[in-house]
């Protein structure tokens, strides 16, 4: 059998990273391939270069052995190549048959032909036995019957190869199984599937061959019969890379921050806490683990007041915070060294100085009742600035003009320096040169060491693993274990993310 | 105005000579510069804490038809109080009727643009018929209240308008409050983030809401001069267009609260002699227009793009393929 799709030695470099590297990739007719990594591992990179929306800068990619020419994404779709965004690209206030006429719509003269199209969509929807109604408005529709339409639309113009970037990521366990078996119904019938996704139990239930990429490399390739997920995981974080950090032995003393029978739902109102208990003691640091999507930004939100609690309580030094109140929970000392700095932790138009006191602002010294003071702002931005080496070129300069590195840095200046009882890091060093990095972590081990309860989120095990001294991991909206540093090996955590027992 | 017959340097003459060169002409600039610079300050309000508010005509509106009302019909107090009070009356109906949007937009979620706009209608034909009906001048065919008494109508200052003082300083009050109080600081990070702002602790339905009813106040205290300090009466002929100008005086200063001065000051000298313009130099008044739409084309431009791209509605409209 002939290859569907051949990627050979592609490689793709944005300004100061590599996407991908000498990548060479196939899918064959009639087989689902997983492509599995970490977030920025190069997935949807690579993906996009075979449906032409990037552009590689060396490499081959061939379609039934036709040469396809670098970002040529109508010579995708004419060879045969389908894919579904991990955003949809529907009309939410058109009817299902409308969105999957769009663009190319049966017509009779100049009108358009709905009995056509209608009946088009039947026959699609009949031939690939995925069920719509096609008089439904989109936007009423199941987030998981919405991607229903969004393969439909794929399929509708004859498609060999179906790419998926990342579609379980929005689904609930339900809608997901429900995808899977449409995914084993398509290759039945002849059709190449690429998938990409971050979740072990999905290409163990579906893969026919797992391709697992890791820092813009092939990692390895692989079949489920051939690993379990230990073996996925253990292939995705990759066990070279592990940062030495220096630090002493924890003196922990009692529990500072306690979580207890914590809900909490996701965006879409899915529940994605489900009952999680967790103490962090003051002077340690409490590093939870787990496969992105298990709940823990839902969990960072709920704790500092940004999402609210469907139940559960949580204490600080005894006292309990309040539900959806970021100012109080952050006056109670919980500082937030948020996951997404550009969306939360900074105002990029504002000055250093300002964003060093962001949510800070109205207490003293910084403002006198209702009246700023900016001699006090200014005092703390150049104290800070040197104190945690932001390289700026004053203090006045916008957040907007610093590298990624020096952004955290503000975002960790800010929270770091204030008289704090708990410390909750969310993906600290995310997007941050290595040098920054071994900053940052020096600076939590200090916060530790001054006595504060670090709660260390992060996708890097090898962060976890290196900073914490206790490391819990969660799974399904649960904390399934509490390891001990020195009993928390790799492979062991690795089983756990992935949700089996130890 | 070459194409219209009319002699180009001859209008521009007559537009600096009326708007600028006498003492009268210059006391008119002024009267009309003051609701421009109030209405163009509440809609900076709300481009500073991210919100369109094009409401400011039925704001000023409501504004100018309490305190014209306070102005007649309460009788008997002596100045120092009457004339607050009819101020008070203006402030308190402009401040409704922007808190009203202020509240949609808070509570449930409804963008202030379509409630301004919505809101403007209702108010506008509201304030029409009120003054043509039931507060209308007795044995008057115009829509238009009796004469405001003189308890209740802003001194003039050696024949300025005192009102233009007050709008120029309560615009520095406002860039100081954006520059220097906590306040400011809210609604700005408001505006600039609002997720930063979550996370920082700042209500952001507070601020909606007090973006709006400041906003509101200050153009129905603009209605209010306009009525008691210029035109002694209600008569909504008078106000039209003047919330409108406001959005083209605060894109003009962009977005900052002093900027509304000068081109307060531009805008009302142009609508102010207008009328010269069409005597001495034949220019129809559409044609000044044209120059007030040709002025904010080229000095907003800019500034408006980078605005839409900034806010969350405009990303919608303008990002493309990227994640």
């Amino acid at each position: 059998m002939s290859a569907l799709l051949e990627i050979t030695n592609v490689t793709k470099t944005f300004p100061g990273v590599v996407a991908n590297e000498n990548i060479s990739i196939s899918v064959s007719a009639g087989e689902i391939v997983a492509l599995l990594g970490e977030n920025g591992a190069g997935k949807s990179t690579l993906v996009k270069s075979v449906f032409g929306m990037v552009r590689p800068d060396s490499g081959e990619i061939r379609i039934k052995g036709e040469l396809i020419s670098p970002g040529d994404t109508s010579g995708a779709i004419a060879r045969g190549v389908g894919m579904v965004h991990q955003h949809f690209q529907l009309v939410p206030v058109m009817t299902v048959t409308e969105n999957i006429i769009l663009g190319d719509e049966p017509k009779r003269g100049i009108f358009l032909n709905m009995k056509a199209a209608r009946a088009e969509v039947l026959a699609l929807s009949e031939k690939y036995g995925l069920e719509v109604d096609p008089d439904a408005f989109v936007e009423d529709l199941a987030v998981g019957t919405q991607q229903r339409i969004e393969i439909l639309k794929a399929l509708r113009k004859d498609v060999d190869l179906l790419i998926l970037d990342e579609p379980t990521a929005v689904l609930t366990p339900q809608e997901t199984d429900e995808l899977l078996q449409v995914m084993r119904n398509l290759a039945a019938s002849g059709v190449g599937v690429l998938f990409i996704t971050h979740k072990l139990r999905e290409v163990m239930a579906v893969a026919d061959r797992v391709v697992v990429l890791r820092n813009g490399r092939v990692a390895g390739s692989t079949s489920p019969k051939e690993t379990d997920e230990e073996g996925l995981a253990q292939l995705m974080v990759g066990r070279n890379v592990v940062l030495q950090v220096e630090k002493g032995d924890a003196k922990p003393e009692a529990a500072t921050l306690v979580i207890r029978e914590l809900h909490v739902n996701d965006d879409r109102k899915h529940l994605a806490v489900s009952g999680l208990n967790l103490e962090v003691r003051a002077g340690e640091i409490v590093g939870v683990a787990g496969v992105e999507g298990n709940g823990q930004r839902e969990l960072v939100e709920a704790i500092c007041g940004m999402r609210p609690r469907i139940s559960g309580e949580v204490l600080v030094s005894g006292e309990a915070t309040p539900d959806m109140h970021p100012h109080k929970v952050h006056s109670m000392g919980v500082s937030h060294i948020p996951e997404d700095r550009e969306k939360h932790g900074l105002v990029s138009s504002y000055s250093i100085e300002d964003n060093l006191v962001l949510n800070q602002f109205d207490r003293e010294p910084f403002a006198k009742s209702w009246i700023r003071n900016i001699g006090a702002l200014e005092d703390n931005a150049t104290r800070l600035v040197e104190e945690f080496d932001i390289r700026t070129p004053s203090i006045k300069t916008t957040a907007s003009a610093l590298s990624g590195g020096n952004k955290q840095k503000v975002v960790v200046a800010r929270e770091l320096s204030q008289d704090t009882r708990v410390v909750v890091a969310a993906q600290p060093t995310r997007g941050v040169d290595v040098g920054s990095i071994e900053f940052i972590h020096n600076q939590l081990i200090a916060a530790r060491d001054a006595g504060a309860a670090v709660l260390l989120v992060s996708a890097e095990l090898d962060e976890i693993l290196s900073l914490a001294d206790r490391v819990a991991v969660m799974f399904g909206g649960k904390i399934v274990a509490i390891l001990d540093a020195k009993e928390a090996e790799r492979g062991l955590v690795g089983r756990l993310m992935a949700g089996l027992s130890a | 105005m070459l194409l219209q017959g009319a002699h180009p340097m001859d209008a521009y003459g007559s537009l600096f000579s009326h708007g600028f060169g006498s003492w009268a002409g210059f006391a008119k600039t002024l009267g009309k510069a003051t609701p421009l610079m109030l209405s163009g300050l509440a809609v900076t309000i709300g481009l500073r804490s991210g919100l369109f508010n094009i409401g400011v005509q039925g704001q000023l509106v409501s504004g100018a038809l309490a305190a014209g009302w306070a102005g007649y019909a309460i009788h008997g107090l002596p100045i120092y109080i009457h004339l607050p009070i009819a101020l008070l009356f203006g402030i308190a109906f402009g401040a409704l009727v922007g808190w009203i949007a202020g509240a949609l937009k808070a509570y449930r979620g409804i963008h202030e643009v379509i409630t301004t706009i919505m809101i403007n209608s209702i108010v506008l034909a509201l304030v029409d018929y009120l003054a043509g009906h039931n507060f209308q001048e007795p044995g008057q065919t115009l829509a238009r209240t009796s004469a405001v008494l003189p308890s209740a109508t802003i001194p003039k200052i050696f024949g300025l308008p005192s009102g233009f003082f007050f709008a120029v300083l309560l615009s520095w009050g406002v860039w100081w409050i954006f520059q220097r109080t906590t306040s400011g600081f809210r609604l700005d990070t408001v505006g600039r983030n609002k997720n930063a702002a979550w996370y920082a602790g700042i209500s952001v339905k507070r601020s909606v809401l007090i973006a709006m009813g400041v906003g509101g106040a200050i153009a129905g205290l603009g209605g209010a001069i306009e009525t008691l300090g210029v035109i002694g009466r209600f008569e909504p002929t008078f106000n039209t267009g003047l919330g409108f100008d406001g959005i083209t005086i605060a894109l003009l200063g962009r977005a900052n609260p002093l900027g509304v001065i000068p081109g307060a000051i531009l805008i009302g000298g142009i609508r102010g002699a207008s009328a010269s313009m069409q005597f001495d130099a034949g220019v129809a008044p559409e044609i000044v227009d044209l120059i007030l739409a040709l002025i904010l084309f080229c000095v907003t431009a800019p500034f408006l793009s980078k605005w839409l791209r900034s806010t969350e509605v405009g990303a919608k409209i303008t990002s493309g393929w990227s994640n």
